[in-house]
């Protein structure tokens, strides 16, 4: 069973999210914010994280740039789904080291898809 | 008294002065030396020894003859304050350097016009400066009570000439340019006049209180003397007619003489200095003459019936007395009176004599073959030589030919010669027609008319030759006769020559100038002289030239008289002042007349002239085009002026247009700020409505409760965003200032608890206490719907901020005079120093929240700023004691309709 993370501030964004990926099989961890996010991965190493980039205390990219300094989380693929969308931050997050930057609003069943895309 | 004691004494005097003068020109910037008394004083060098002896003796012969000399002067000073003005201004600005540069340059800076000038100068003032050296002379013999000895090389008097004609050429020539300030001669000789003022005046008082008892004794000895009611009468019509023409002459005198266009104009520092001029120097004159009267009728009462020179009564009296002190002190003042005449004369005349006869006729052909240095010690040299043999040449005229005339007829001679420069000068200061061609011949002819009514009669009565020219007439004719001339036999030998030498003199200049136009080089210096206030600044815009000119020969022949650094110095200064580009090949009109300008000084006007336009090539120009170049310059100036106003004015709104756009750019920036965070709060709650119906709408088997949820979670998001699109269009319309304010009258504190009424339920899930406090009768005006959108805002954010477990707001309303002030205080974790100001802006959200982001949209403060700003009051945040947010805000209790 794959192990998702979804980090996102919006409760109801996540209980879409959430809802879809454990009928997908995924084991899921939730987290409300950056550093949430970063204290889960202390003892969880997800297979796929997704990533909101407007939080509080602990933003989006700094975020992953903590993950990216973590070894034990060199497998673990980063999806950035944020309201979000212009060039420049696209271009950053790629930059950050991202495998993918989806927009919001989004459709469930492209997350789904270039989540197991990215899995394979 | 000894000779050689008095002659110690002089020496020790004169070498006084010429600390003074050394120690004058070193500190030639001091207060001591630039300031408006110094050049006050400086022009009564008028006062020669001609007043201080001369004075006494026409008193003592012919009772108030003396007085017309002083009241010309008085008379026409007032109108310094324009006319005298203006010809320093017109000096200033084109550097000239004596009276016969100013005439000659108005008339087409015309070499023999200045030539003429300088030759009728030289007959007027030589016998002049040679009746100050008979006065020391005769004097000096009356105080060693000596002869005068034949042989002048036995004569003591020889070598203070001797003395006084190196003092002079030492300090007159210190600079090369003429028309530079000599502050030390100036200095030198405003401290004789205060000499020569405070010896008269104690001679006068001595006079006057100790050898008499007071004016009314004088008088009443005097009037039992012989011819004393005859004397003292002004004389009828004729003898007023000689009066009026007496005035007449020392008012030209005051304007014309060199030594007083020297000290007037050339040495003036400042312009302002003549506001002074005008009343000190006449008090100057004033004081001068209160004791002539009582002097001259002192010695007529103590002399009576010896025949001793009436002119020396203020030394015969002291001496008379055995007061060897206050002998020698009045003649000190004497002295004073006749150097710093003498100084200043030979100054003036010989930078004419350099600069307007020796250097254009002859010099100047050699002068161009010459090194820089060598050419400045040449004209140096010419000049120190010129001061030099001028002194000189006077004590030999004095010794052959003054020796028997009165000081007072000398010194009206000269007045008479050099009045003949009025018609030319007025005329170059307020007449456009007046020609060069009218000028010289007006002056000629004025002259001739002198020296047939005037030298030659005087010439003659002094080598006692045959008579029969003045009492007959030149071969004869009755008509001629030159004290009579024309019949005309009821004035003085003085003014009878004043009256036809000038009436011929100004009718002439005038029918010439009127027949005979003048080139176009004159009309453009006569529009340059008369209207000079227009030209100040940029006067070398009004000079009118067409031709070519290459800048590298102007410039060949600029270092050969200033030098190289002088030159490069000057050239700057022209590009700068005409924003001229310096690799600029050609010169141009203004180029042409600054330079001429930078020559003027060193060798005059007409030479400046000559040397420049040997490098450039001139084209004529007409008349008609003149004028109307010079109209076209007039406006250009005053475009010019427009265009410098303009391009400042400019300069201004550019600078306002910057800092607009900085702020436009801020507001800009502000603006992509505000919308990317609107379009992410409008995003939110779309991206969460999105994808709960996706879910509905794919999956038919969710569970009923969970796909209720999923519907309560629209629902709530739908609210959510129609929460913020109202709240953003609220905003809009007060930043717009669209948004309508309603003021009433309300208690402030019923308006606080309806605010709080519908929060209530909130309060309580929170279990928060709330307390309010205040005065419940404290009325505002303001609008009731706003202020509680406010106080709402407020308390919700306490709420939210309140800890979890005794929760504590407390709401407050205070009265500050003229003003309201309400406080929200909670008892959370308070605010960061950092964000008291930043929470008010829109869209922030403390960084310090470390809990779930709370409902609000991030706009509420922002709105609630909007909100006290419209009723004229003010919110802020801080936190209280306990550590707790506290904002606060005030509302006047009456607005201002």
């Amino acid at each position: 069973m794959k192990k998702i993370l979804i980090v996102d501030d919006e409760p109801n964004i996540v209980m879409s999210l959430e809802y879809t990926f454990k009928k997908n099989n995924f084991e899921v961890f939730i987290a409300r914010d950056g550093q949430e996010a970063l204290d889960i991965l202390k003892n969880q190493f997800p297979d796929i994280i997704i990533l909101d980039i407007m939080m509080p205390l602990v933003d989006g990219f700094e975020t992953l740039e903590q993950i990216k300094k973590n070894e034990q989380l060199n497998h673990c693929k980063v999806i950035f789904l944020s309201a979000k969308n212009k060039e420049s931050d696209i271009e950053k997050g790629m930059a950050l080291g991202a495998d993918a930057y989806l927009t919001k609003p989004f459709s469930i069943k492209k997350v789904v898809e270039q989540v197991n895309d990215l899995l394979e | 008294m000894n000779s050689i004691v008095l002659l110690i004494i002089l020496a020790l005097y004169l070498g006084i002065l010429f600390f003074i003068a050394h120690w004058a020109e070193k500190k030639g910037n001091s207060k001591w030396t630039n300031n408006p008394y110094i050049y006050s004083l400086s022009l009564a060098v008028y006062c020669t020894a001609w007043t201080y002896y001369g004075s006494i003796g026409v008193a003592a012969n012919s009772g108030l003859n003396y007085l017309p000399i002083y009241l010309g002067p008085i008379i026409i000073i007032p109108a310094w304050m324009i006319i005298l003005k203006k010809i320093i201004r017109i000096s200033r600005v084109n550097k000239v350097s004596s009276i016969a540069d100013f005439i000659s340059l108005r008339y087409g800076n015309s070499r023999f016009l200045g030539a003429v000038v300088t030759i009728v100068c030289l007959f007027g003032i030589l016998p002049y400066i040679a009746l100050q050296l008979k006065s020391i002379a005769e004097t000096f013999h009356v105080v060693t009570q000596t002869e005068s000895s034949s042989n002048i090389f036995d004569d003591s008097t020889t070598y203070v000439a001797f003395a006084l004609a190196i003092f002079a050429s030492i300090y007159g020539t210190r600079y090369v340019d003429a028309s530079e300030k000599r502050k030390g001669i100036v200095t030198a000789v405003a401290l004789e006049s205060v000499l020569k003022l405070v010896f008269f005046i104690i001679i006068g008082v001595y006079v006057t209180f100790f050898v008499f008892d007071g004016f009314d004794d004088i008088y009443a000895k005097a009037s039992l003397l012989e011819h004393f009611q005859q004397k003292n009468t002004i004389g009828g019509l004729p003898q007023a007619i000689n009066w009026f023409f007496l005035c007449i002459l020392s008012l030209f005198a005051i304007f014309l003489l060199p030594r007083q266009f020297q000290v007037s104009v050339i040495e003036n520092t400042r312009e302002n200095h003549v506001n002074t001029a005008v009343w000190l120097f006449p008090l100057y004159l004033l004081l001068f003459n209160i004791f002539v009267y009582p002097i001259a009728w002192g010695g007529n009462i103590l002399f009576d019936g010896q025949s001793v020179n009436s002119d020396t009564y203020s030394l015969l009296i002291p001496q008379f007395f055995d007061n060897k002190t206050l002998t020698v002190m009045v003649f000190l003042g004497g002295f004073s009176a006749a150097i710093s005449m003498i100084v200043v004369s030979s100054i003036g005349l010989s930078t004419m004599v350099s600069n307007n006869l020796i250097i254009p006729y002859g010099l100047l052909g050699r002068l161009k073959h010459n090194e820089q240095s060598t050419i400045n010690k040449k004209i140096v040299n010419i000049r120190k030589i010129g001061i030099f043999s001028l002194i000189i040449i006077s004590y030999f005229l004095y010794r052959y030919f003054a020796l028997d005339y009165s000081l007072f007829s000398i010194g009206l001679v000269a007045f008479v010669i050099i009045a003949q420069l009025a018609p030319s000068f007025f005329g170059a200061l307020f007449w456009r027609r007046g020609s060069r061609t009218g000028a010289v011949s007006g002056l000629i002819v004025g002259f001739v008319i002198c020296l047939y009514t005037l030298l030659v009669p005087y010439a003659l009565g002094i080598t006692s030759s045959d008579t029969s020219f003045i009492t007959e007439g030149l071969f004869g004719i009755k008509l001629l006769k030159p004290l009579q001339l024309f019949g005309l036999d009821y004035l003085q030998p003085v003014p009878h020559a004043l009256f036809w030498s000038l009436l011929f003199n100004f009718m002439i200049y005038i029918a010439v100038s009127v027949s005979f136009k003048g080139n176009y080089r004159e009309r453009n210096y006569a529009e340059m002289f008369l209207d000079i206030n227009k030209y100040i600044t940029m006067h070398e815009n009004a000079f009118v030239w067409k031709g070519t000119a290459y800048r590298t020969d102007i410039e060949k022949v600029l270092i050969k008289f200033l030098g190289e650094e002088r030159t490069k110095r000057a050239m700057n200064i022209f590009n700068l002042k005409y924003n001229v580009d310096k690799n600029e090949e050609l010169a141009d009109a203004r180029l042409i007349k600054f330079s001429e300008n930078l020559l003027t000084g060193h060798i005059g006007t007409a030479s400046a002239k000559i040397l420049i336009s040997s490098v450039v090539k001139e084209e004529k120009i007409t008349l008609p085009e003149v004028l109307k170049i010079l109209e076209e310059s007039k406006e250009n100036i005053i475009i010019n002026k427009k265009l410098i106003e303009t391009s400042n004015e400019l300069k201004e709104i550019s600078a306002k247009l910057q800092d607009a756009n900085v702020s436009l750019m801020e507001k800009d920036k502000q603006k992509d700020e505000f919308l990317d965070t609107v379009t992410h709060e409008l995003r939110t709650p779309i991206t969460a409505i999105r994808a709960s119906s996706e879910i509905l709408y794919d999956d038919d088997e969710i569970p009923e409760e969970l796909r209720k949820q999923f519907l309560q979670n629209i629902i709530s998001e739908s609210d959510r965003l129609n929460r913020l699109i109202d709240k953003i269009l609220d905003l809009e319309k007060f930043e717009t200032g669209r948004q309508k304010v309603n003021f009433a009258t309300h208690k402030v504190l019923e308006t606080i608890e309806n605010a709080i009424e519908p929060l209530q339920q909130l309060i309580n899930n929170k279990y928060i206490h709330v307390h309010v406090e205040g005065n419940g009768n404290l009325k505002a005006d303001f609008d009731e719907d706003r202020i509680v959108q406010v106080v709402t805002n407020l308390v919700s954010n306490a709420i939210k901020f309140c800890p979890e477990n005794n929760g504590l707001i407390t709401l407050a309303v205070y009265d500050k005079h003229d003003f309201v002030q309400v406080e929200v205080s909670d008892n959370g974790k308070g605010i960061a120093p950092n964000d008291f100001e930043t929470i008010f802006d829109k869209f922030y959200q403390s960084t310090n929240q470390n809990f779930k982001k709370p409902i609000g949209s991030g706009l509420g403060l922002a709105i609630c700023k909007q909100i006290i700003e419209h009723h004229k009051g003010k919110i802020w945040a801080t936190n209280n004691a306990t550590g707790g947010a506290c904002l606060s805000f005030t509302i006047p209790k009456k607005q201002q309709p």
